[in-house]
């Protein structure tokens, strides 16, 4: 570390002294030579030769110009380009030209003559393509110029004969920015009588759909797929030469040719194209989706990607076409076979468990004609069969996405895709077995589960990736299944995973929180067996410590609470162990009405009372209580403190009790905090400054005014730093609440002003922060136009506007003071989606005793498994912090990859960072915390949103 | 014409011994030069006696291309080459290189060591024989020669299978061996670029079957290995050592991996060891995921397989055993079946196919006693599964190689002849292209189109381009006048002017003349008069000169009318033309002798 520290300081050391040393010549230069252009003139025509005139030119590429010098340098550069012999100088020219016209602030019209004028006189091939490039550029600046667009177009049109591809490929490039497909100047033109632009745009482009150079085909689809992106319509003609490129020998030309036919599938999916070889008619749509399934077999891979990708888009199709992209008609010796998912699918109709496997039940069935046999599939025939089977994951993904897209619209589909999906879970690269599940789990809503596929789901419960295991958890919420057996199979398999991974508790438990509840008839038949009651004995009490039990009663009561008979079914320490768990995993087991059992838990019966109505309630109260804080107007009101201070107690007792609401309470709670510690400051210095005018010379109260005034000016401090977390750490704020947070900020701001300007008694610091607060009130502005800040602070500070800006400091504090004490109370509206962003660290455990050994001065690394609850943007804004015993601490970056996402508004970290420290002696813990920065308050120390977790370490020293 | 000759002499509407001659542009290669499992006598080798009588291959072959290190497609390769005698190249991928001798030793010693034949080869002769092998990388082009080229593909079936693009001037051929267009657990696809041959010899071994997804076939294997070994029992799979045995290896290690399963896993020793380091080796000819990962941890390098041990069969609890050979027909595999047959919570699951009369093929129909040498009876409790790991492309797989490398010609071998024909008619059908199924020792002859470079004079170029559109047409043919010429090897295409020049011959006209007789009352020069308005009036745009010296001239053609001796009415008219003029010339003579419309004065 302080080799590389030393290592940088030499580095800026050496830097510093060439900077002058580059100085000295530019300066000299800019005082003989007014002008840029000038002295680029200079410049060339020094340069002897070509070479010299080319380093000249690259020097002058690396310097920006001004706007208002761009003309004439292009004047010197055109100039030059005019006598110059050489090609590699022309070209380095003309992509100047194409640079200098994207300056900022010039406008390029003026150079188009003569950059069309040297386009004429151009012998070389490449200079010329530069010299397209350039007009296109000129082009791209000057959209609204119809009569520059013409005449460029004209010019595109007159070089696409050329027979360096390069020269045409610029063209196309042009008039796909350029062209207009209906353009009224194509009409003033048809009167000169030329034939050649009496054809539009597109079919001039579609001419070079055939052109010998693949580059070139390339370039013309991609030329229509921009004249597309454009607005302009696309005619269909050129959908059958679009199809022929499907088969063309590059794969560039294919892979756009597969844009381009489903770009033309979906402007006309209804109309109706021929099918070769018999007289029927399909719909283009179809048509487009059977030919780029075609391609999924495509001999590159990066064509199967874009056609698998594409397929998943074309939502239109018809279900009949859908369906056979799953179909593979599969047939041995000439014999009908079912498939795989035929058979399972009849095992279960018959009603036949698959406990007796029959040899041979894959047997042939049926003899097949031969003629009806159709082995190169035509159309859609089994597209997503082979995607899911290819070689490269990248398709197998790309292909599953699209079975998603597909299936979200289609539920028959859906059903179809299932088995297909179910089959990927056993895929060799987990990101695609993570893939699938997730898929699964989005199209739950449109399938449920029979048995024998159920079963193929939940072998993959055993997975040892954590990942692939929760997100089936995850999936299991979401799924519907058919049967209670369906039901106890998976409770089986969970618990089985349960005990094959005890760290997975947590989400099990949720699992079946969620599939109780959303089974509950399918539960009841069960309930006795599960708790295993028996109708005559007395059974053994379980151990409340079971995590198998715990999740058992999860499912039940879960169920139970819309199954108004099951409770009957519960004995004696079934009720108490609700009670218990009601109140420990009082997220997991939700409130029942229990007839009789009131005395057992009576403090539950109040909110069992009125089941979702609880939450109603609290919302109602929440909204009374800011209504009530609102009807405070003057912060000076006697018992406004304390009634502040109550609102604030109530609400963060609310946020514990009421997860739903916790948020918002949290938010509201912390935002009347800021108001009370505005109010307490505020009040306290201006008493403060009373006294001080009162009994000016009293020594003993001057010390106390100062001892008061560093308290306040850290609790303006801490007012800032609420506001930021306010702003930063809840997600779903609204407008109007950034609109109060900031307006609460400046009012902290003009405290903390105030204050300073107080104790510095002079006013050598004003001015900064003088300019700091205007800069922020003006940033405000565009706030005032909002409703909810009327009659606030910035209200008043607004009016006082002009004479703010104008006043000298002492003045502005005055100001300030006044309009702080004035101001009153800024309602807070009820937050409605407002969630704390919050974070808990599973991994490491922090109760593990067992220090972590390693060798000081080497790295240690340790796995982080964390997750994040509504937190935007985790990949940028979360960090890991470690503080080390000896106070030092370090902020790690986890990568992008390391945060997945396994539902909405959650995130996961699983990381690993790397500890180092010296040899100690003794055992100490170093403590891991994520901590979340933001970019807009740079200054600012992070915010910590989990509680730390300590991990010990133990550096051994390193034997020499 | 040119053409190509095919010829099996194994292989041809069989499965074994895969050995087929190619003749293209002269030369002469040998694809493959395998033996057939099912003969024990000469039957089993190829019949070189068809390339000739007697002496030595070396002068009738250019060179041998193997495919794969399959015996089917290898094992008569010794043979061959020092008992029979050819000194030239043998071609094969470097894996196929490293495997093949293993195979050999094995395949010498079961039938020398065990059988006890003589006049076998012998080790020695294997090693001599690798001698003359000459590695190839995949898309590595080799020049065979000045003229013949070989290079490879990827074609999936076992680590290292290739096909072959053989290519000679613009003739070219593509040999697949055997190959497989699914991807498999640590292989990948076959694939081959649009490379146009002018015949494509495929395989066909299924030529009538279309898979089920490969997935399924996998989720099935893995749910009945997985159920058993929960049951406590115990899982036998014969295998044949090499190809499919790694395969299933890979799924179970990796399932054992991802379930976190207990139970061990066996593998019977004996060649698989040595493989295995190979297939540790060449990473390169796996599949995506096997190379992508072989940084951290090679796939190959197996955590829960380890070596058998004949002691392990009697141990209790669980366990998968892999074992030799693949139909249980002797070995270790019988006697591990013997031992686990009583017990119906055991299972064996054959992998592949069974031949007749082997107890695998037995037991896979049903039967459930079976006799045992000696007058003993086996009664078979135990399950027994079936499971289709076969990596050769199906008819699906077929049609998309074809569309792949879109060949003029097929030519399916490999597979049997009642399965073709179906096959071929497909092909046929769907792609209108030939499709032969040559029998062993028929040979099949394709005629090429080869395309013959010539090179041209800028000068004649540049002028015929003046004449024609803005831009050549690649896709649309455009005729030319000019003069081939034929040098030393080259061929050339010249102006004639140029040609005369360059071969200092003088040119000579070339006339044609015609006479027509006409009824036509008027006199001479009327006459001519009227064939020049007439003229005029048909052939606009062409120069018409009404010469003084009584002759007509359109362009180049002269036109003279003299009355005939006879019959003054009758006139007879004489038109010239030059060669050059040939169109427009027997245009004017046909229409000419139609006659001159009354109408005109």
């Amino acid at each position: 570390m302080a080799a590389h520290l030393k290592k940088r300081v030499y580095e800026e050391f050496s830097k510093v002294v060439q900077i002058p040393h580059e100085e000295a010549p530019a300066k000299k230069l800019r005082l003989s030579k007014p002008s840029k252009s000038a002295a680029l003139h200079i410049d060339l025509c020094k340069a002897t030769n070509s070479t010299d005139a080319l380093q000249y030119l690259l020097q002058f590429a690396r310097k920006p110009v001004e706007a208002e010098s761009v003309e004439g340098v292009v004047r010197i550069l055109l100039e030059h380009y005019y006598k110059e012999t050489d090609n590699s100088v022309r070209l380095k020219i003309a992509s100047l030209l194409g640079l200098l016209s994207k300056t900022q602030g010039f406008s390029p019209d003026c150079i188009v003559d003569d950059a069309i004028n040297t386009l004429s006189n151009e012998k070389s091939h490449q200079v010329l393509a530069q010299l397209l490039d350039t007009l296109l550029v000129i082009g791209t600046q000057l959209p609204e110029s119809p009569a520059v667009r013409q005449r460029l177009i004209e010019m595109a049109c007159k070089h696409l004969s050329d027979t360096y591809f390069g020269v045409r490929i610029k063209c196309l490039q042009l008039l796909g920015c350029l062209g207009m497909v209906d353009s009224p100047l194509n009409k003033d033109s048809r009167g000169t009588g030329n034939i050649d632009r009496l054809r539009d745009v597109q079919s001039i482009i579609s001419d070079y759909f055939g052109d010998q150079d693949p580059r070139v085909r390339t370039a013309a689809i991609k030329a229509m797929l921009q004249l597309h992106e454009r607005g302009m319509k696309i005619h269909q003609i050129i959908y059958d030469q679009a199809c022929r490129l499907l088969s063309d020998d590059y794969e560039q030309v294919r892979s756009a040719a597969v844009q381009m036919v489903w770009v033309l599938s979906q402007l006309y999916p209804e109309s109706i194209v021929p099918i070769p070889s018999s007289n029927e008619e399909i719909r283009l749509v179809d048509d487009a989706f059977g030919k780029i399934s075609h391609m999924v077999s495509d001999g590159s891979w990066m064509v199967r990607v874009q056609a698998a990708k594409t397929l998943g888009s074309m939502l239109q199709v018809s279900p009949h076409f859908l369906e056979q992209t799953l179909d593979k008609k599969l047939m041995s010796d000439l014999r009908r076979k079912r498939t795989a998912h035929e058979r399972a699918k009849e095992l279960f109709t018959s009603g036949e468990f698959s406990s007796g496997r029959k040899w041979a039940d894959d047997a042939p069935k049926e003899k097949l004609d031969t003629n009806t046999v159709n082995l190169i599939a035509s159309g859609a025939c089994g597209a997503f069969v082979h995607g899911l089977e290819d070689e490269m994951f990248e398709v197998r993904i790309a292909a599953v996405e699209a079975l998603c897209k597909l299936a979200r619209s289609s539920p028959s589909f859906a059903e179809k895709c299932l088995d297909f999906l179910v089959d990927m879970f056993n895929d060799e690269i987990e990101e695609v077995r993570l893939q699938s599940i997730h898929v699964l789990r989005e199209i739950s809503m449109h399938i449920t589960l029979r048995e024998d596929q159920l079963d193929t789901v939940l072998a993959v419960l055993e997975d040892s990736s954590r990942d692939i295991r929760e997100a089936l958890h995850e999936l299991l919420c979401y799924t519907n299944v058919s049967t209670k057996e369906c039901i106890q199979l998976a409770l089986l398999e969970l618990l089985k995973n349960l005990n094959k991974y005890p760290t997975d508790r947590n989400s099990v438990w949720k699992c079946l929180k969620f599939v109780g509840s959303r089974h509950p008839t399918l539960v009841l038949p069960l309930v006795s067996e599960l708790l295993s009651t028996h109708p005559y004995f007395d059974t053994p009490e379980p151990d409340m410590d079971d995590p198998a039990y715990i999740a058992v009663l999860v499912l039940v009561f879960n169920a139970a609470k819309s199954c108004p008979t099951m409770p009957a079914l519960f004995s004696d320490h079934t009720f108490r162990h609700y009670a218990y768990l009601r109140d420990s995993l009082s997220h997991l087991v939700p409130p029942l009405r229990l007839p009789g059992r009131k005395q057992v838990y009576g403090l539950d019966s109040v909110d069992s009372g009125s089941g979702s109505g609880s939450v109603e309630s609290a919302q109602l109260f929440l909204q009374q209580s800011l209504n009530r804080v609102s009807t405070i107007q003057n912060l000076e009101a006697p018992g406004a403190q304390d009634l502040l201070d109550f609102t604030i107690r109530d609400l963060q007792r609310l946020g514990e009790l009421q997860t739903e609401l916790a948020g918002a309470a949290d938010f509201c709670a912390t935002y009347l905090r800021c108001q009370l510690l505005l109010m307490k400051v505020g009040s306290v210095c201006f008493i403060c400054r009373d006294l001080k005018l009162q009994i000016y010379g009293f020594k003993v109260k001057i010390v106390v005014f100062y001892l008061c005034l560093v308290s306040s000016g850290s609790a303006g401090e801490a007012i800032l730093e609420e506001t930021y977390k306010l702003e930063f750490l809840y997600s779903g704020l609204e407008n109007r609440h950034v609109a109060t947070i900031h307006h609460v900020r400046l009012q902290a701001k003009a405290l903390q002003l105030v204050l300073s300007a107080r104790t510095r008694q002079g006013s050598a610091h004003t001015p900064h922060t003088h300019t700091h607060l205007y800069t922020h009130s003006i940033s405000l502005l565009f706030l005032t136009e909002l409703p909810h800040l009327q009659d606030s602070f910035v209200d008043k500070l607004l009016e006082l506007m002009p004479r703010l800006s104008s006043c000298k400091p002492v003045e502005l504090v005055k100001i300030l003071q006044t309009t702080l004490r004035q101001s009153g109370l800024l309602q807070l509206k009820l937050p409605e989606q407002i969630h704390r962003a919050t974070a808990t660290i599973i991994e490491p455990t922090g109760e593990s005793d067992n220090p972590l050994r390693f060798t000081s001065g080497l790295v240690v690394a340790l796995d982080i498994d964390a997750t994040l609850e509504h937190v935007q943007d985790p990949q940028n804004s979360v960090k890991v912090q470690v503080l080390y015993p000896d106070g030092q601490s370090h902020v790690i970056h986890p990568k992008p990859g390391d945060f997945r996402k396994p539902g909405p508004d959650r995130h996961r970290l699983i990381t690993q960072v790397y500890l180092s420290h010296t040899a100690w002696t003794g055992q100490d813990g170093a403590r891991a915390s994520t901590a979340s920065r933001h970019l807009r308050p740079p200054s600012r120390e992070p915010f910590r949103f989990s509680k730390p977790v300590k991990v010990y370490i133990m550096p051994k020293p390193a034997r020499r | 014409m040119p053409e190509i000759k095919v010829t099996p002499l194994g292989a041809g509407q069989d499965v074994g011994r895969s050995c087929i001659l190619v003749s293209i542009g002269g030369k002469n290669i040998m694809l493959d030069c395998g033996m057939h499992m099912g003969y024990n006598d000469d039957r089993r080798f190829p019949d070189f006696s068809y390339i000739t009588q007697n002496g030595r291959l070396t002068d009738f072959l250019d060179c041998v291309i193997i495919s794969h290190f399959h015996l089917d497609h290898c094992g008569a390769l010794p043979y061959m080459s020092e008992m029979v005698g050819y000194d030239g190249p043998i071609y094969m991928t470097h894996p196929t290189k490293a495997i093949c001798p293993i195979l050999l030793e094995d395949f010498r010693k079961i039938t020398v060591d065990k059988k006890g034949e003589t006049n076998f080869f012998t080790s020695q002769m294997i090693k001599d024989c690798m001698k003359k092998v000459i590695p190839l990388n995949l898309h590595q082009t080799v020049q065979v020669d000045d003229e013949l080229e070989i290079k490879a593909y990827y074609a999936g079936h076992v680590l290292g299978a290739a096909m072959v693009h053989i290519k000679v001037g613009s003739e070219s051929v593509v040999y697949t061996g055997d190959y497989n267009m699914t991807p498999d657990r640590h292989l990948g696809a076959a694939w081959i670029d649009k490379c146009r041959p002018d015949i494509l010899i495929s395989e066909s071994t299924y030529a009538t079957t279309i898979r089920d997804s490969k997935r399924c076939r996998e989720r099935d294997f893995l749910k009945k290995v997985h159920e058993t070994i929960e049951r406590g029992g115990k899982v036998l799979i014969p295998v044949f050592a090499l190809g499919r045995a790694q395969e299933l290896c890979i799924l179970l290690e990796t399932f054992w991996e991802r379930m976190n399963l207990k139970a061990p896993i066996y593998f019977s020793t004996g060649l698989t060891e040595k493989a295995n380091h190979y297939y540790k080796l060449f990473i390169t000819w796996t599949n995506q995921k096997i190379r992508k990962t072989f940084v951290q941890r090679n796939m190959f390098e197996f955590k829960h397989i380890k070596a058998f041990d004949r002691s392990y069969a009697d141990n209790p609890g669980p366990m998968v055993v892999f074992a030799t050979p693949g139909m249980l027909h002797a070995g270790q595999s019988l006697q591990i079946f013997k031992k686990w047959a009583g017990n119906e919570k055991n299972m064996v699951i054959m992998p592949g196919y069974c031949v007749q009369g082997t107890i695998g093929h037995k037991i896979l129909n049903g039967q459930r006693k079976l006799e045992m040498e000696g007058r003993a009876t086996l009664d078979v409790k135990l399950q027994v599964e079936y499971m289709s790991f076969s990596a050769h492309a199906d008819a699906k797989g077929i049609m998309q190689l074809i569309r792949m490398a879109e060949p003029r010609n097929m030519v399916l071998v490999h597979g049997e002849a009642v399965k073709m024909e179906f096959l071929k008619g497909k092909i046929e059908q769907e792609f209108s292209i030939d499709c032969y199924m040559p029998a062993n020792g028929e040979t099949i002859t394709v005629t090429t189109n080869p395309s013959v470079p010539v090179d041209i004079s800028l000068n004649l170029l540049k002028r015929e381009m003046a004449l024609g559109g803005p831009l050549p047409d690649p896709k649309k043919p455009r005729t030319m006048h000019g003069t081939l010429i034929m040098k030393e090897n080259s061929l050339k295409l010249v102006s004639s002017e140029q040609a005369l020049k360059e071969l200092g011959l003088n040119e000579h006209q070339l006339r044609f003349t015609c006479r027509v007789q006409l009824q036509d009352p008027h006199s001479d020069p009327d006459t001519l008069h009227r064939i020049y308005t007439h003229l005029k009036s048909v052939l606009k745009g062409y120069t018409i000169q009404h010469l003084p010296d009584g002759t007509v001239m359109v362009e180049s053609i002269v036109i003279k009318v003299s009355s005939s001796a006879e019959d003054t009415n009758t006139k007879v008219l004489l038109l010239s033309w030059s060669y050059q003029d040939e169109d427009l010339g027997s245009f004017l003579s046909t229409l000419l002798k139609k006659g001159l419309p009354s109408g005109l004065c």
